[in-house]
């Protein structure tokens, strides 16, 4: 057992310290979002930032509780967390509350429950738990495959909702996955998919499949003499990216919904409509670019103060930091998460277990997900996703769920020189 | 430590250039590219243009004439007009449902997010009840405004109106008019419209994404005040004024009266006149239209563009420029056997045998004989030839400002028709030529045309006993009392003051014991010359000139009432009257004497043919003019002077040629025929079938 002293000293301060600036400016950002000139309480619990507040109050208990409870229980407990949360992604499909055509809220009393944002921790736990108990290469693909199942069953019932935005978060995953041997063919291939499926959209197929034969060609030449091995793979990726390629269109027409396909539309400048379908981000990219370097002073953001951009305390709190921030704000805030992530793999790398590691990684990439998501969307480089901005955009269930995650690793970590 | 270690730099360096990916673009839209900073300036500020209160307009006994009354501007962006229900929204502001549609497609056509009238001049109560279910129709707002007010509904003419600015205006101010704005279109308020209309303000608020007023952008950093126009005082006396008006009603004519001391005008009466409100609020269109469609003309100004042959009053200027030229002297005599004889068998008639004259005599009988002689004497006896001796008349006579612009500060004045030797030797065909080729000038007939304010601004001449003020309107600008310098020189005409003598004693006689005899007033001695203007196509012209009192004259006036009849019977107790209440305020003739005239009508009986051409009086002459060259026949048989001349010059028009004239235009024609009427004024100026036929 760790006497009490030692246990806070081994927490690792530097992770709390950038959690705790994130919830402060998150809370100071829903408020400027909110603010009505005419209110004369700061703290009004009928306002979201005075929700937040309670909110705030809550993640930081449930934080401090975690970090009592035996770094044991997670590890026991995952399969339990897991399961829990299955049943409660089946059950917010029968009985949840639908709202803005999702299908993602049970609610309790007076207040909601999102599941799929317990689904990431539980996930992510009992994925580090089963890639921790495996003895062979993670390349294997009787590994691979449960690997992927734990994976992909919360991501299919997700996606059943439809909340794709929460859903693609799982993607991210990919990241603990090649950290812990899975083939960097995976990564290369994801990334070649975006790649083909902009390419495609952008251009005819012609163009696009012209281009990869000739970048096809150029390899198979350099690499002729020396590997043999790379020609059959680069066939092999050639012949799956033209099956690829002439599948985008039917995927493109059949799987995505309406507005996944405007969204993408707008974000590749297919189309226009600054005061449809595109109002969002145009208004979006207005609050921010208006922001400047120094930006308009904090309360003094005509697009936030006159509800421009909608969404404005949730999913696009960062036009808020960005309008009246300007880039000095955009810039800390941006360093801030980077700063954190990275602070996360450090405390991942660290880790003497293996289930600490792969826990932290999971950690670490859901969170980076959901920060470059939210920020590119906000900006215009990344399709609109309604996923949250983690510790800043309002709502209880996203930064309770956050801050679990959060503070799971951080027992861990400050458990690490323990046995679990 | 297992085997993957390394893949910790891959997986930190993808994160790393994803995030540096995101600061650039960040970076990019934030700090390089400002158009998001216009943009987001575009989505709250919204411009909103403070009218000035237009400047007042008082009388110079700062009795108000013009005053300024708020309205409320419905206005619509149609970008922001979110679908609603249009019939209730039109039974608020009270249109039919096709004009909302008409001025929404109008308005749309404007801009889809530039705000534009949508409804003018609500009234308070509309607005107000507007106003309270603004909030469902979003696009829709209220703009306050003022609009003229004119208490006493008088000196329409004068005042002018103001109306939308109209493309042409807006170019020719340099877009400093935006569409929607008042001008103004006439009168003082054209001429002074710079100084009337104030500094428009801006004041930039900011809305919300409801397009809700939000406040102030910048706390009102960038706003400007609204500066109002400057006060406007006239020359004008609202009593004499409007008592002129009543006194003209019902008959076509001007009054035009000046203070000669000063040259501002104290009486501007434009009959028949209107209702300046009627220029006002949302029955402007049809008020208009009405008064362009009526055949009397009330939009035309006649004081300033109404131009007559001045008649007998010329004999005034005739009997100045004679003595200068040492042509007669106030003790010259002539005697009368009731009518001039010139030339091979012309004989121009006089009204009396009047036997023996002076000057002095000649004019309080107006005696056409005696001004025959004189300036047959002054064309064709000046020691130069004829065609110069009339050069000379002609120069003395135009610096009284007649034939030119007096430049008076009200848009459109005509200069009028002073004939040039060149006319006559064109007409003429030879330089050869003398007085009795245009004998009718002598008194004050033929070829002239003069306006009232040129009458009236000659008989202040002959108050000032030889020079005048330019005639104005407006005595004092703003808050200062600025008067402009131009109106506070004298401008000489050339006649030696001793000359002004037996002619304002002759004046003085007209009224004592003379043709205006009628208008005498007691205890006032009125020095003034009755006109009675031939014309031929109608009764005759009634005119009267005249100052009073004799000595330090205060006042000069001058009145024509069209086809009344004599100047001694309409004109000059017309004149007595706003006289005596000018200088006494108060008027001591009995009842029936002014009955007579309020009670007059006389207005054409029906309109007059081609009355849409009545711009001036001498068309109708020319008209007539143009048709006798198509008829020599009748000329000859016409040729005998007893039968031609009948009273004076006139010939009594053919009425059979009027009337076949009239048939043999379609109607279709018309406007053909009015053409080439213009073209032909334009060429010949008016050439009048008194010569024509007493020369040939």
């Amino acid at each position: 057992m760790i006497n009490q002293r030692s246990f806070f000293f081994n927490v690792d301060w530097i992770s709390i310290m950038l959690f705790i600036s994130l919830i402060a400016i998150g809370w100071f950002s829903i408020y400027a979002a909110v603010y009505n000139e005419n209110a004369i309480y700061i703290i009004d619990f009928s306002t979201n930032s005075g929700k937040q507040l309670l909110f705030i109050m809550v993640a930081i208990i449930i934080g401090v509780v975690i970090l009592l409870l035996d770094s044991k229980f997670f590890y026991v407990l995952s399969p339990v967390f897991y399961g829990v949360t299955i049943v409660l992604l089946v059950a917010v499909l029968l009985i949840g509350r639908n709202v803005g055509g999702n299908q993602a809220w049970i609610p309790i009393g007076s207040f909601r429950l999102q599941p799929s944002e317990f689904a990431k921790w539980a996930t992510s736990l009992l994925l580090a738990r089963y890639i921790s108990s495996l003895t062979g290469k993670l390349n294997d693909f009787r590994n691979v495959l449960p690997a992927a199942a734990i994976l992909l069953f919360p991501m299919f019932l997700i996606m059943l909702q439809p909340d794709t935005g929460s859903a693609l978060v799982f993607v991210a995953l990919i990241f603990v996955l090649y950290r812990e041997g899975l083939s960097p063919y995976f990564l290369f291939a994801g990334f070649m998919m975006v790649v083909l499926f902009i390419g495609t959209l952008l251009f005819t197929k012609m163009i696009v499949i012209a281009a990869i034969s000739i970048v096809m060609a150029c390899i198979i030449y350099y690499a002729y003499k020396k590997n043999k091995r790379i020609i059959a793979t680069t066939i092999a990726t050639f012949i799956l990216s033209l099956v690829f390629i002439l599948s985008v269109d039917f995927v493109y027409n059949n799987v995505l919904q309406a507005h996944q396909k405007t969204r993408i539309d707008l974000l590749l400048g297919l189309i226009n409509d600054p005061r449809g379908a595109g109002y969002n981000v145009n208004q979006s990219k207005i609050a921010i670019g208006s922001g400047g370097l120094l930006g308009r002073g904090y309360l003094q953001g005509t697009q936030t103060k006159f509800n421009f951009v909608p969404e404005q305390s949730t999913d696009f709190i960062f036009c808020t930091i960005g309008e009246e921030w300007g880039f000095a704000g955009t810039a800390t805030v941006i360093s801030l998460y980077l700063f954190l992530i990275l602070r996360l793999i450090h405390i991942a790398e660290r880790q003497r277990s293996s289930f600490s590691r792969i826990y932290g990684y999971a950690v670490a990439c859901i969170l980076f997900c959901h920060f470059f998501i939210n920020i590119g969307m906000t900006v215009g480089l990344v399709p609109v996703i309604g996923i949250p901005l983690p510790f800043i955009s309002y709502g209880g269930s996203s930064l309770i769920s956050f801050t679990v995650l959060l503070f799971i690793l951080l027992k861990l970590d400050a458990n690490r020189m323990g046995i679990i | 430590m297992d085997s993957f270690f390394s893949r910790k730099y891959v997986i930190q360096a993808i994160f790393i250039a994803i995030t540096l990916t995101l600061l650039l673009r960040i970076f990019y839209i934030q700090v390089v590219d400002d158009q998001y900073l216009l943009s987001a300036n575009n989505n709250v500020l919204r411009r909103l243009i403070i009218y000035p209160a237009r400047g007042i307009i008082l009388d110079r006994n700062l009795k108000v004439l013009a005053q300024n009354e708020p309205v409320y501007d419905l206005m619509v962006i149609p970008g922001q007009v979110a679908p609603f229900d249009t019939l209730a929204f039109c039974s608020l502001i009270a249109i039919s449902k096709t004009q909302f549609d008409k001025q929404f497609i109008k308005a749309k056509k404007y801009s889809l997010y530039r705000a534009s009238v949508f409804e003018k001049q609500l009234s308070a109560k509309t607005s107000a009840g507007l106003q309270e279910r603004l909030f469902e129709y979003p696009g829709f707002y209220v703009q306050n405004r003022s609009v003229r007010y004119y208490p006493d509904s008088t000196a329409a003419q004068f005042l002018g109106y103001i109306g939308e600015v109209n493309d042409r205006e807006i170019e020719k101010s340099g877009s400093f008019y935006n569409k929607g704005d008042y001008i103004g279109k006439s009168g003082i308020e054209k001429s002074y419209e710079d100084l009337l209309r104030g500094q428009r303000g801006v004041r930039n608020i900011m809305v919300d994404v409801h397009n809700r007023e939000k406040g102030r952008f910048f706390e009102g950093k960038y706003d400007t005040l609204a500066v109002s126009g400057d006060n406007l005082i006239a020359s004008l006396d609202k009593r004499i004024q409007l008592m002129g008006e009543q006194l003209m009603r019902n008959k076509i004519g001007s009054i035009v009266a000046i203070e000669p001391e000063t040259g501002e005008i104290l009486a501007f009466v434009s009959s028949p006149g209107y209702d300046p409100n009627m220029m006002v609020g949302r029955q402007r269109g049809n008020n208009y239209m009405k008064l362009l469609d009526d055949s009397n003309k009330p939009m035309f100004i006649r004081p300033t563009q109404a131009e007559y042959p001045p008649g007998s009053i010329f004999k005034i200027i005739n009997a100045l420029v004679a003595q200068q030229f040492q042509t007669i002297d106030y003790n010259t005599i002539y005697s009368c056997p009731g009518g001039y004889r010139y030339g091979y068998r012309g004989f121009m008639k006089c009204t009396h045998v009047h036997g023996s004259l002076n000057l002095i005599g000649a004019i309080q009988e107006s005696c056409n004989t005696y001004f025959g002689y004189t300036y047959a004497k002054m064309v064709d006896k000046s020691g130069l030839r004829p065609i110069n001796g009339f050069r000379k008349w002609r120069e003395a006579v135009s610096k009284f400002g007649i034939g030119g612009k007096l430049d008076i500060d009200l848009p459109g004045e005509r200069k009028g028709l002073l004939p040039t030797a060149e006319l006559y030797t064109k007409r003429w065909k030879s330089e050869r030529w003398g007085s009795g080729f245009n004998i009718s000038l002598s008194i004050g007939q033929g070829e002239l045309g003069i306006t009232p304010l040129q009458m009236a601004n000659v008989v202040a001449i002959v108050a000032n006993r030889g020079f005048y003020y330019k005639p104005h309107l407006i005595k004092a600008i703003g808050a200062k009392k600025i008067i402009r310098p131009e109106f506070t020189q004298k401008n000489y005409v050339g006649i030696d003051t001793q000359y002004f003598s037996p002619v304002i004693e002759g004046m003085s006689r007209v009224v004592k014991q003379g043709t205006a005899y009628y208008s005498k007033i007691n205890d006032i001695e009125m020095c003034g010359k009755t006109g009675t203007v031939q014309n031929p196509h109608g009764e005759n012209h009634s005119v009267f000139f005249a100052f009073a009192p004799r000595n330090n004259p205060k006042i000069a006036i001058a009145v024509v009432v069209e086809n009344a009849g004599y100047g001694a019977t309409w004109s000059a107790p017309i004149a007595s009257l706003l006289v005596e209440k000018y200088l006494k305020d108060s008027i001591s003739r009995p009842k029936y004497y002014t009955d007579r005239l309020l009670k007059a009508n006389l207005l054409p009986k029906k309109p007059i043919p081609l009355a849409s051409k009545r711009v001036k009086d001498s068309l109708r002459l020319v008209f007539i003019k143009d048709s006798l060259k198509k008829l020599p026949e009748t000329k000859n048989s016409n040729a005998k002077p007893k039968d031609t001349l009948k009273r004076n010059l006139t010939i009594k028009t053919p009425k059979k040629l009027l009337d076949t004239l009239r048939k043999n235009i379609p109607q279709k024609n018309l406007k053909k025929e009015k053409d080439s009427l213009k073209k032909y004024i334009s060429t010949k100026k008016s050439k009048t079938i008194t010569d024509t036929l007493t020369k040939k």
